[in-house]
């Protein structure tokens, strides 16, 4: 196979999983040409003109959908670790005999983990989707038939819209459905917010099956999904856990060190001058991200300051914030608790959003690049500011990419992460796996010190004379080998295992299968 | 076949630690087997460790299981330090390099408002200790040290005097009560330790006991540095006694332990206080008619910072300089807290520009309109005015407009 070097240098094959590939360009360079993905023709008269569209169960609607060797199957992870769905419809796929499907959900957790019975007896031949724990362990030590592919949420939308993925069934798990096919997130025993990693694939998948454990007579508003696409709908006993949609990462963190980055973190954006009235912010679902959020809440009240918006994630500690006035509206991508639901439904102010209004590559815009501050984590991060989300220094794949890679198109791209966890260093002469070009990254704060991106010449006069401790990132990257030592590079197998897009579909890097 | 001795500590909360299984044998070599997070990254590095440490005692044939959670390696010395010297008697430490920052002493009287309780045996608490800023850490040896575990957590607490740095943090050690406490020193002191605690202080001469042993310490290693001792009064007796035990020497500081003292009174430690109130102020007192700090005793409830917030402003109103911590978060509402108010700065203000404006006129009496300010009102309102500067709160330049 050819290799070609890409743009953060990276050797790239010239096709993943026997289909070609197109490697990194640069940010903003690849503009694929012609027109968009379309689905099939729908004719209305196929459909009953009642609008009941129930079918009595999972395998009967797979069955008329068509399911066959080969098809491209999608869910989504609105329900995070608390999802039942995708498990099931596998192990059906498993009983009728089906084989070498390729699974694209839009994130996997950890609660998938028995899905690698279908990966090892051939029902599966790999995932298109961010593998978390289990599954991204089984891919890395080279067990799954074909190689991964991992994108970020706006790049899913990408994929589907240009073509890349051509999804044959999708099944949206809804809380809250009617017999036509509509559903939404907000209501429902098991609410969870919004659908919005669902859209794209409602819209563009051949077969859309909606499943429900909260099926009502038509009309379900709001409309989250509209059943004008979908082609069956299933009535099922349970459709997730809401309890774990609070997935762990979602609580403030209660490490001293990690509290100590945050406030750093909050310092900094203080001292920056980005903390304004009518300012923006996005901070993810880590402990830390939370606990800047909140810190973030009392330099506003101080200042006696709003912000115009806040991109969620949203959660309790956001939802206050809203419900304080602190900040006038919520974009939410996807709802981490109960509070966030619960706020979705009742606030107007609390807007859900789908990737093709925040990230997506293909739309005329997306607002991702409105944001003020972006708080991000990361594995690794290497000397120009490079940074790994996917693997660990040990090679193992064992995180999604989420919304990361289309939230760096934020105006101050701020990674506060540990100097080193354990042993381990963060910061390297070049990460293990490139998720994301060091040219969006501005600041990385750790415990011991803040790093600017050299290219902020305007963030580095600004803190010129600031108390922060303001370092370069060689300087951090020494101090955390005096403490830990210089750890060895993982050593890999040539076998590529997964292949890491970019934003605009091509390909960034791949991650090879762990050397054991 | 050997005995199998076992140091260190494992398990699914355990980090930054590792766990070690020895036991010599006839022949075969040093035999390891090793289990580890970060083997990728560090395994040859650990292998090189676990042999350089063998050579160093003279061990030529052992079977060694380590299980290692991402310990450094001065932790990683420690614990395999520790399992040899439960099957061989010998002196030789196996010491890492010291850092240089860590070298630094200490001056009698400084900072000691917040001191951060590290137990001694949990590296993973320790190596970020520092970046708190904290007046002092405690390196502890005592109560949160487990009776087994005491021999390997001072060959821990000995590695981390050398190798952590505490970023100006003074470092200090809590050693056992006497006699184990004398062995402790005999680990601690040689490694530029600045300042001991010393628990349930209850008459002179245990501090006696202690000066002596740091003294004999001290001049067989020939050491030059000044090593500070704060005695923790947790009794009844403690407490009658405090004055003789303030006044020894090397103590700087004297603190109350609170938990103790009320168990010895037979009575419960509430939120107010009052059964504390007499044991506190004769701290005060003692501590102030020797010139030496009085230190408050710890806040336990964690969670809470403006219960812990009001508890600082009434330690400081009993005359108190500092307390103790036990969680980073509390650094800061100590810190805070003890700072002057901006009454009391405003007031030391007036009182040092009529200091100033008297020394200016050459007049031996300070006064501000008719009233007559003595020369410890001064004293006390130019500590007050340093104290501000060292927060941050008022410009070392002040008087200038």
């Amino acid at each position: 196979m050819n290799f070609t070097k890409n743009a953060v240098g990276r050797m790239i094959p010239e096709k993943i999983n026997d289909k070609l590939v197109t490697s990194f360009q640069g940010v903003g360079k690849f503009r694929p040409q012609g027109k968009k993905h379309a689905p099939k023709i729908a004719t209305c008269a196929d459909y009953p003109l009642d609008g009941n569209k129930l079918v009595p169960n999972l395998k009967e609607a797979l069955l008329k959908a068509g399911i066959k060797d080969g098809m491209t199957i999608s869910t989504h992870h609105h329900f995070r670790n608390g999802d039942i769905l995708a498990v099931e419809i596998f192990k059906i796929a498993q009983e009728l005999g089906i084989k070498d499907l390729v699974w694209f959900p839009s994130a996997s957790f950890p609660c998938q983990a028995p899905i690698i019975e279908q990966l090892e007896n051939g029902t599966i031949h790999h995932i298109e989707g961010s593998m978390n724990g289990p599954l991204g362990k089984f891919a890395s030590e080279g067990k799954m038939k074909g190689a991964g592919v991992l994108r970020s949420h706006g790049g899913r939308y990408q994929a589907v819209q240009d073509g890349d993925v051509k999804i044959d069934i999708a099944i949206i798990a809804a809380p809250t459905a009617d017999p036509f096919g509509n559903a939404n997130g907000v209501t429902g025993n098991s609410a969870c917010g919004l659908l919005g990693f669902a859209l794209a694939d409602s819209q563009y998948a051949d077969k859309v099956i909606v499943a429900t454990d909260n099926l009502i007579p038509f009309p379900c508003i709001p409309w989250q999904i509209q059943g004008n696409y979908v082609d069956y709908v299933v009535e099922v006993d349970q459709i997730g856990i809401p309890e774990k949609i609070v997935s762990g990462t979602t609580r403030i963190t209660k490490s001293p060190d990690r509290l100590h980055i945050a406030e750093l973190t909050a310092k900094f954006c203080e001292e920056a001058d980005l903390i304004k009235d009518g300012f923006s912010f996005q901070a993810g679902a880590g402990g830390t991200s939370l606990s800047i959020g909140v810190y973030f809440g009392e330099i506003m009240k101080k200042k006696g300051i709003k912000a115009r918006f806040a991109r969620g994630g949203s959660n309790k500690y956001l939802v206050n914030m809203l419900e304080e006035g602190l900040v006038e509206y919520i974009l939410d991508g996807q709802t981490f608790d109960l509070d966030g639901v619960r706020s979705m439904r009742d606030n107007p102010r609390h807007q859900n959003t789908s990737p093709f209004t925040s990230y997506n590559y293909h739309g005329k815009g997306n607002f991702t690049g409105m944001v003020d501050i972006v708080i991000l984590g990361a594995t690794e991060v290497d000397v120009n500011f490079n940074a790994n989300v996917v693997t660990h220094s040990d090679g193992y794949l064992l995180h999604g990419i989420g919304g990361w890679q289309n939230c760096l198109f934020g105006k101050n791209v701020i990674l506060p992460i540990p100097l080193f966890r354990d042993r381990i260093p963060v910061i390297r002469d070049e990460v293990t796996t490139i998720c994301g070009p060091g040219e969006l990254i501005d600041i990385i704060v750790t415990e011991r010190g803040i790093a600017i991106n050299p290219r902020r010449t305007d963030l580095i006069e600004k803190m010129k004379n600031s108390s922060l401790p303001i370092k370069t990132i060689q300087e951090l990257k020494a101090e955390a080998e005096a403490i830990c030592g210089k750890p060895k590079v993982a050593e890999f197998e040539d076998k590529i295992i997964a292949a890491i897009k970019w934003v605009d579909g091509t390909v960034i890097d791949v991650v090879r299968q762990v050397k054991i | 076949m050997g005995t199998k001795v076992i140091a260190g500590n494992r398990g699914d909360r355990i980090r930054s630690d590792c766990y070690i299984e020895l036991e010599l044998i006839d022949s075969g070599g040093i035999q390891l087997e090793l289990k580890s997070k970060v083997k990728k990254m560090f395994g040859s590095e650990i292998e090189d460790l676990v042999n350089k440490v063998m050579i160093f005692f003279e061990i030529e044939n052992a079977k060694i299981y380590l299980e290692d959670s991402g310990a450094l390696e001065y932790v990683m010395a420690a614990r395999i330090e520790a399992a040899v010297k439960q099957l061989i008697k010998t002196k030789k430490e196996f010491l890492p390099e010291i850092l240089s920052q860590n070298k630094t002493q200490t001056a009698k009287e400084q900072n000691r408002r917040s001191r951060l309780y590290l137990p001694g045996n949990t590296p993973k608490l320790a190596i970020n200790a520092g970046i708190h800023k904290p007046d002092g850490i405690i390196l502890d040896l005592e109560d949160s040290v487990a009776p087994a575990k005491k021999k390997e957590a001072a060959i821990l607490v000995r590695n981390t005097l050398r190798a952590v740095d505490f970023y100006e943090a003074e470092r200090m050690v809590r050693i056992n009560q006497l006699p184990l406490g004398l062995e402790d020193l005999e680990c601690v002191i040689p490694h530029h330790v600045n300042l001991i605690l010393i628990p349930k202080a209850e008459e002179i001469e245990q501090i006696k006991k202690v000066n002596t042993k740091i003294d004999q310490l001290k001049k067989d290693r020939a050491l030059n540095y000044d090593i500070w001792l704060m005695p923790i009064i947790e009794s009844a007796k403690g407490v009658i006694n405090s004055y003789e035990i303030a006044g020894a020497k090397n103590v700087v500081a004297l603190a109350i332990g609170l938990e103790d003292y009320t168990a010895d009174l037979g009575t419960q430690r509430t939120a107010k206080g009052k059964e504390s109130f007499f044991a506190r102020s004769q701290i005060v007192n003692a501590s102030r008619a020797t010139r030496i700090q009085p230190i408050d005793s710890v806040f336990s409830d964690v969670s809470d910072m403006e219960a812990l917030a009001k508890n600082v402003q009434e330690s400081k109103a009993l005359g108190f300089d500092g307390m103790g911590c036990i969680h980073p978060r509390q650094i800061p509402v100590i810190h805070k807290n003890f700072a002057p108010n901006e009454d009391e700065i405003e007031k030391a203000k007036k009182i040092m520009n009529a200091f100033y404006e008297a020394e200016k006129k050459g007049l031996g009496v300070v006064a501000i309109g008719s009233k007559m300010i003595d020369p410890p009102v001064v004293k006390r309102a130019e500590k007050i005015i340093q104290q501000a500067i060292e927060t941050g709160i008022l410009k070392e330049n002040w008087r200038e407009k």
